[in-house]
């Protein structure tokens, strides 16, 4: 089998479930790798962070607000923070496109791994 | 200023490329070039490498998962095992000595690095039996070998075992917060017999979801700055997309080669961490 006809079958074979994720994930990056720059680049046109001296957000509310009065490092964050759900908004997706596949045994085991995701949230909190 | 905005850009895009070929996930380096090259504290710099790990995951997978590499059901299945060892680890961070088990998986690493330098033998197992169970979770696939050019078919073996790796790994994520990548190429390539790159780009993907569970944690704590963690995002994005694309080209035996001395490195510095020396 040559390439092109390895790759034909394994697209057909591929199924709809790796499009998805890699659908979710390209949004992803592109969303969140614009709004870093974004923010790397209004950090040097405006020539400080929109912070003080070595501050800067840590939490969801303020990062949020932040960026929306384009605070260089607001917006950055608020890219980062894109960047971190990426892998979470991938598994939570996998749920759905493994149901409509109609592969019942992975749609439990995705759905498993989504629980876990979210108690260790709440573990995280807490801590 | 921009200077070390473009000199962090540089360090992690050469740490994307090394993440996404080895599986690792890019953290590895990340934390020692910035606390040691760049004087960079060391609370942001853990912060930093946390991002270059989801970067390099998300930023690989797009292409490995185009190209068929990445198995999404053996990492969608390992992932419960990483995942509830992950919570176990934080749990069990209140009652044991993290020295002592910064020892244990030490050991286990090089152990293993050394088992991966031998040649993988016929082993005696019932091959029937093994594919059973394969079949049953469908854990097999075929893959093209962009170096061999041929189609490359597998199915996993000894998947207790290889699940009880993964969720050593999670423990170890969530307890020492490092090495989880080593575990986890290990687990796929020496207990289950994947194929290496199978292994590492599957290890790459299971990576993000690992590394975002814990990411909250270091957000809140102040542990990602935006003028590190930024440059760094962008940087390892590029290079995972690189490493993605070279990996597929790569003799295996190569990738062997590079892998062992840096999981025999990474077991080293675990031990000595447990040893109380710290760098």
């Amino acid at each position: 089998m040559n390439h092109s006809q390895a790759k034909a079958t394994r697209e057909k074979d591929m199924d709809s479930v790796g499009i998805v994720i890699g659908w979710t994930l390209r949004i992803g990056i592109a969303m969140s790798s614009t709004i870093i720059i974004a923010g790397l680049i209004l950090f040097y046109i405006k020539g400080q962070s929109g912070y003080e001296a070595n501050r800067y957000p840590t939490h969801i509310k303020d990062i949020m607000q932040g960026c929306f009065a384009l605070k260089p490092y607001g917006v950055i964050l608020t890219g980062l923070l894109l960047l971190m759900l990426t892998p979470v908004f991938r598994v939570g997706i996998s749920i759905i496109a493994f149901l409509v596949e109609k592969d019942y045994l992975y749609t439990v085991i995705t759905l498993i791994v989504f629980s876990i995701l979210i108690i260790s949230f709440y573990i995280g909190r807490m801590a | 200023m921009s200077l070390l905005v473009i000199k962090l850009i540089i360090v992690a895009v050469l740490a994307g490329i090394f993440g996404s070929v080895l599986g690792l996930g890019g953290g590895t380096v990340v934390t020692p070039i910035l606390t040691l090259m760049f004087g960079i504290d060391i609370n942001h710099a853990i912060g930093a490498s946390l991002i270059a790990v989801i970067a390099t995951s998300s930023g690989a997978a797009i292409a490995y998962i185009n190209d068929g590499i990445t198995n999404l059901r053996i990492g969608m299945f390992l992932e419960v095992a990483t995942t509830i060892g992950a919570i176990t680890g934080a749990f069990l961070a209140g009652f044991i000595s993290s020295s002592v088990l910064y020892i244990i998986f030490g050991l286990f690493l090089l152990y293993s690095a050394l088992a991966m330098l031998q040649k993988k033998k016929a082993e005696k197992y019932d091959l029937n039996r093994e594919k059973a169970l394969a079949n049953k979770m469908k854990l097999n696939g075929s893959y093209y070998d962009k170096n061999l050019e041929k189609e490359v078919p597998y199915h996993a073996v000894h998947v207790p075992a290889g699940f009880g790796v993964m969720y050593g790994a999670g423990v170890a994520s969530g307890l020492l917060g490092i090495g989880s990548g080593s575990f986890k190429v290990m687990a796929m390539d020496l207990f289950m017999k994947l194929p290496l790159k199978v292994s590492s780009a599957t290890s790459n993907f299971m990576m993000g979801v690992t590394a975002a569970a814990s990411a909250g944690v270091y957000l809140l704590r102040g542990d990602i700055d935006p003028q590190i963690s930024g440059p760094i995002a962008i940087g390892v994005l590029v290079g995972a997309t690189i490493g993605a694309k070279i990996m597929q080209r790569m003799k295996s035996k190569t990738i062997r080669i590079i892998f062992v001395p840096v999981i025999a490195y990474i077991a080293i510095q675990m031990m000595l961490e447990g040893l109380g020396w710290k760098w």
